[in-house]
């Protein structure tokens, strides 16, 4: 993912989107086996909720996978992010493997959170995922406080911070927001717009008509994009990213995108109608627009389309293989954690 | 909130009592100031008044068994209130074992109640087996669990009668020159006895046998047990502590009665008529107590209470009369009896010797006096000696008047005469006063006009 | 190792701990409201960022959560922040970053990372700052476990339990009772750590033990030493740490004394007295009891602003003294 190069690449790219024009050939694959990943990954935990394989609930993020993918591609290993409860997308945008997602569902030791977290606290901390979290908002100062450290500590990293519409009206996003911009820390705050705060729309709940236009406020620059278009996506972040990088502080992102399923399992989709979550999904999935793109572009036939899903599924299901087989933990190791083990 | 009615301390040293009867029943509507039931203590009946108005319900308090004072024995609950029912989960709660061991021990009234009534009030039933009604520290139960020692044979000094460390550290110095027979956590007292009942605090100073010591002396069969009732513990320990307690010293006189006999019977005979009987019938004792109130009168330093720091000395003589009742005595006494005539010292000791037989004496009736007379001349008792009931300082023993030969003025002759003897506190009362007063009292008994004036 | 002892105040002792914690570690941070050239609102940083600077005595706007927030965001990912709370009472702010991420994050993450972050509480009554800037709220967060608990109560121990809290992997939260800060007492030079979680035995005694946080600890004393005038022998315990408790060090003290007297100067129900008492109740100590455990707490009313008012909202001298005396002479 680091430094995208196109040295190596023949094609002629100069009138093509962004995306094609900065990442090579493996990459852009690569980033479409991630949006399928994220798509199977979401569809096979839902079927294992359904078969009473896992407790709990989830907040499912279909149809929003060019955001998570598109914000990420500009980050290397190193650079962080803090996440959100619809958070399964950037998990696996940002580097982690859907087996141990998977076994963390299924409150596996395997899991990254030795089934202590499960799907609302789900982080692969080694690919630089901080955390999703369960309060709205939780995780802006969290993602601020990163990129001090960052800057206090010189180490060139960037901090990417997801939330959603309904995260900005929480302070916590306002006052980090400020604190970002006055200290100037290396930090791009993303909002993914679905449109609901649960069941209320960003009409009924926000002043503003788009939340990039809170940027103003703080003295960053606020930028809007088609979420459900990857390169756009990858564009924007690219550019706050590198901005960011060169120490010239925070930039705020608006990605317009829609969830497909409800807000989580028990949503009754009363607030919205079939009309408009089939124009979405009929019209506008980010999966095939970006697949359309590649056979457009011919950077890929149907045939490499076709395996991409098929070596997808056949990690979904090794995924999902590998949960059920794992240990769960025992009852006696119920607080660990709790505190830092000290010897 | 429901109001708790408890189990009312009503006498001095009272530390249990027992319900003689409810007077309304569970369910029942009571107003404030209704008798709801009477306490049955040593030495009287009681009549208690309902602390509120309302409903009775949670009635605990089972009739004849001894209750701790402070208890609570049922609740009123206002119109509509309703009703806790925590209390009846933990009664229910209550594994079978404990309420079996609970219930085993008679001697815990108010583990039984919380064990065997599931309408248990709402109070702090425990369950526990070693006495959930004894106010105790949780440091006294334990000491008083190590050392084998049952917390209802304690005597509390803490607050509301709780018994703490150094109650239990000197039931455990009193206890400690017997040293056979420990009774161990495996061989609970309460397992061993499970039908004795001995409510009443006894803190014997130098411990007799055990029960158990004196019961092995007799063959198995060969008696019957009959628990104690309040009454005859408080006998017990009460001239257990008199007579290990007060320097008895005996004084004894005999009285010639015939000028008294005489001045009897003319009286009786022109005591005026009232609702067809007699105004009154003065016996010998009426003219006893007489005598002695005034002999007291005569001889005032006689007339004392010992106390540790000081002597009472006593302005007026009230004397009182041991009454034999079932299970027991009871010692009503006659206040101001010098002011009093014969008439009505006799009328007054008939209705007290009614009501204690009754067992309706109010404590005022039988607490306190100056001194006491014992009469056993009725039994043909020629003489004998009492035990100093405190706070009296003498008590009189009374024998037979019967007819003896007598020397006067060198003459043998026939009189009828009266041996008596002082006990005295010789703290109090010395050999020589004693005697004075002694003298005084054959006074009056011999001329017995000399009551009169 | 041999070092000096001087007399510091507390908030001095404070102060010297924490530019030991900056000299001594690249990663170690200041922050909060004012804590810069203003010296912090008590003038506990005082010229700290002349020495170190301000990238790392960081005023921080008014923004408590998002400030909390940073902290712990600074402190997941390899600084070491303390973070100074202005009153103690707008931590009420930023409960969310404290409660929910700064306590929660290893376990939720499966021990994936630690939170070595110290919050500093200025905290109490009196003076006359009423209801809103004299909060005791400790045991609001005793009560969340992946925190740490402390109240310090001398120049030694602040010193101490701050470095130890520095080097802990865990969030550390020290509540500093204001009227400490000008309190005087023997504070060695150099580093030195107290152990988070033992408590103190400040006095021995064996008639009762008074188990006190804080500045309450203070008060015990001078309680006991009123009392041993009247021959009572009172064991003082100064609880230091909420969470963890050290609740063998109290076992022992009521084992050996057979009474219990809790002080604290937080609202009296659902305290830490109830947790004292609770741990007695609990423990073997339950039938060394002689005598009812008592409570002495704060009242159940906001701090007031009158003076008279205010100083009968927590608990004082004399209602140690007598509720002392009471336990032991067999009144209660």
């Amino acid at each position: 993912m680091a430094a995208p190069s196109l040295a190596a690449d023949t094609r002629d790219t100069k009138n093509l989107p962004f995306l094609y024009r900065h990442y090579p050939r493996e990459e852009l694959l690569g980033a479409l086996r991630r949006m399928h990943l994220i798509r199977k990954f979401e569809e096979g935990a839902e079927e294992s909720y359904m078969r009473g394989l896992i407790h709990g609930t989830m907040h499912l993020s279909i149809g929003q996978e060019a955001s998570a993918v598109g914000i990420c591609l500009p980050l290397t290993r190193e650079d962080q992010i803090t996440s959100t409860h619809r958070g399964h997308g950037h998990c696996i945008a940002k580097g982690a493997e859907v087996k141990r997602m998977f076994a963390e569902f299924f409150g596996k030791t395997t899991g990254y959170c030795g089934g202590r977290g499960g799907s609302m606290h789900i982080a692969d901390v080694s690919t630089g995922n901080l955390g999703a979290n369960g309060i709205v908002g939780g995780g802006i100062p969290i993602a601020v406080g990163a990129a001090l450290t960052a800057k206090r500590l010189n180490t060139g990293k960037v901090v990417v911070s997801f939330f959603g519409d309904g995260a900005n009206n929480e302070g916590a996003f306002h006052e980090a927001l400020n604190m970002a911009a006055v200290w100037k820390l290396p930090v791009v705050f993303v909002c993914e717009n679905n449109k609901y705060g649960m069941s209320t729309s960003t009409e009924r709940s926000t002043a503003v008509p788009n939340i990039a236009d809170r940027a103003a406020a703080y003295a960053m620059p606020g930028v809007i994009v088609d979420g459900n278009d990857l390169s756009a996506v990858a564009q924007a972040s690219h550019e706050a990213v590198e901005r960011a990088r060169r120490g010239e502080g925070p930039s705020l992102i608006e990605c317009k995108t829609y969830r497909y399923r409800g807000h989580s399992k028990s949503d009754r989709n009363r607030y919205r109608t079939k009309d408009e979550i089939d124009e979405w999904m009929a019209n506008r999935d980010p999966i095939e627009r970006y697949e359309a793109e590649l056979s457009a572009f011919g950077i890929a036939t149907a045939e490499e389309l076709e395996a991409v899903r098929e070596a997808v599924r056949a990690e979904i299901a090794a995924g999902i293989d590998f949960a059920k087989e794992s240990p769960a933990p025992v009852v006696a190791d119920l607080a660990d954690y709790v505190y830092t083990e000290q010897n | 909130m429901p109001v708790e009615v408890i189990l009312p301390k009503v006498d001095m040293d009272m530390a249990t009592g027992r319900i003689s009867s409810w007077f309304f029943e569970e369910g029942a509507t009571v107003a404030q100031g209704d008798v709801l039931f009477e306490i049955e203590t040593d030495k009287a009946a009681m009549e208690i008044e309902a602390p509120a108005s309302g409903v009775l319900r949670n009635v605990t308090g089972k009739v004849g068994v001894d209750i701790p004072v402070g208890a609570p024995v049922a609740w009123i609950y206002a119109a509509g209130e309703a009703e806790a029912d925590a209390a009846t989960a933990v009664a229910q709660a209550t594994p079978p074992a404990e309420t079996a061991k609970a219930a085993a021990s008679a001697l815990d009234a108010g583990a039984q109640a919380c064990a065997a009534s599931p309408a248990a009030g709402p109070s702090s039933c425990t369950g526990s087996p070693d006495g959930a009604a004894v106010r105790a520290s949780p440091l006294a139960r334990r000491l008083a669990r190590e050392a084998g020692l049952d917390l209802l044979s304690i005597q509390g000094s803490g607050p509301r009668g709780r018994v703490v460390e150094k109650d239990v550290v000197a039931a455990k110095q009193g206890s400690a020159v017997q040293p056979e027979v420990p009774v161990t956590a495996a061989q609970p007292a309460t397992a061993a006895a499970p039908a004795i009942s001995t409510p009443v605090p006894v803190t014997p100073l130098a411990a007799p046998a055990s029960d158990d010591q004196i019961k092995r002396l007799f063959a198995a069969g060969s008696y019957e047990e009959i628990p104690h009732d309040s009454m005859r513990m408080t006998i017990a320990r009460r001239l257990t502590e008199a007579k290990q307690t007060i320097p008895h010293f005996y004084v004894t006189v005999d009285c010639e009665l015939d000028a008294l006999l005489k001045l009897r019977a003319e009286l009786n005979a022109d005591a005026p008529e009232k609702d067809g009987q007699p105004a009154y019938k003065l016996s010998v004792n009426d003219m006893v107590i007489k005598a002695l109130a005034l002999a007291l009168k005569a001889v005032p330093d006689a007339n004392v209470s010992w106390t540790e720091g000081a002597m009472l000395k006593h302005k007026q003589a009230d004397v009182g009369v041991a009454v034999s009742i079932p299970g027991g005595l009871i010692t009503p006494i006659v206040r101001g009896a010098c002011g009093k005539t014969l008439s009505e010292i006799s009328n007054a000791m008939k209705d007290l010797a009614a009501r204690a037989k009754a067992k309706k004496l109010k404590p005022e009736e039988y607490q306190g006096g100056t001194t006491a007379v014992s009469n056993l001349g009725m039994f043909g008792v020629k003489d004998f000696a009492a035990i100093v009931n405190p706070p009296h300082a003498t008590i009189l023993a009374v024998g037979a008047g019967e007819p003896r030969p007598v020397v006067k003025a060198g003459q043998l002759a026939i009189a009828t005469v009266m041996s008596v003897t002082l006990s005295t506190d010789h703290r109090a009362v010395d050999g020589a006063l004693g005697a004075e007063l002694l003298r005084a009292f054959k006074g009056y008994i011999e001329k017995p006009m000399t009551m009169l004036v | 190792m041999d070092t000096a002892v001087r007399e510091l105040s507390y908030s001095q002792a404070i102060q010297e701990a924490m530019a030991i914690a900056l000299e001594a570690d690249e990663r170690v941070i200041l922050m909060g409201e004012d804590i810069g050239v203003y010296g912090g609102a008590f003038q506990v940083t005082g010229d700290l960022i002349e020495r170190f600077g301000p990238e790392r005595v960081i005023d921080t706007p008014i923004s408590e959560l998002g400030g909390a927030g940073v902290a712990v965001g600074a402190a997941v990912t390899g600084l070491r922040p303390i973070f100074e709370f202005q009153f103690s009472d707008f931590a009420t702010l930023a409960m969310e970053q404290i409660v929910n991420q700064a306590a929660k994050m290893r376990y939720m993450l499966g021990g994936a990372v630690s939170v070595p972050l110290v919050m500093r509480f200025p905290a109490g009554s009196g003076t006359g700052a009423a209801a809103q800037h004299s909060q005791s709220l400790e045991a609001w967060l005793g009560h969340v476990p992946g925190l740490k608990v402390i109240q310090p109560s001398t120049p030694h121990d602040v010193k101490g339990m701050l470095l130890a809290a520095v080097a802990d992997p865990d969030p550390v939260m020290i509540f500093e009772h204001k009227l400490l800060y000008k309190m005087k007492g023997p504070v060695p030079e150099g580093h030195y750590t107290v152990p988070i979680g033992k408590a103190a035995i400040r006095r021995d005694g064996k008639d009762l033990t008074i188990v006190a946080t804080s500045i309450m600890v203070h008060k015990a004393l001078e309680a006991a030493e009123t009392l041993a005038g009247e021959g009572i022998d009172i064991e003082v315990v100064d609880l230091r740490s909420i969470r963890p408790l050290d609740r063998e060090t109290i076992i022992a003290s009521v084992k050996k004394t057979s009474r219990l007297l809790c002080v604290y100067e937080g609202v009296k129900t659902l305290g830490i007295g109830a947790e004292i008492s609770a741990t007695i109740a609990e423990s073997e100590a339950f039938d060394y009891l002689d005598a009812p455990i008592v409570r002495l707490g704060g009242s159940e009313t906001p701090i007031p602003y009158n003076p008279e008012l205010e100083k009968a909202a927590v608990p004082q001298v004399p209602d140690i003294v007598a509720a002392a005396r009471d336990l032991v002479s067999g009144v209660r």
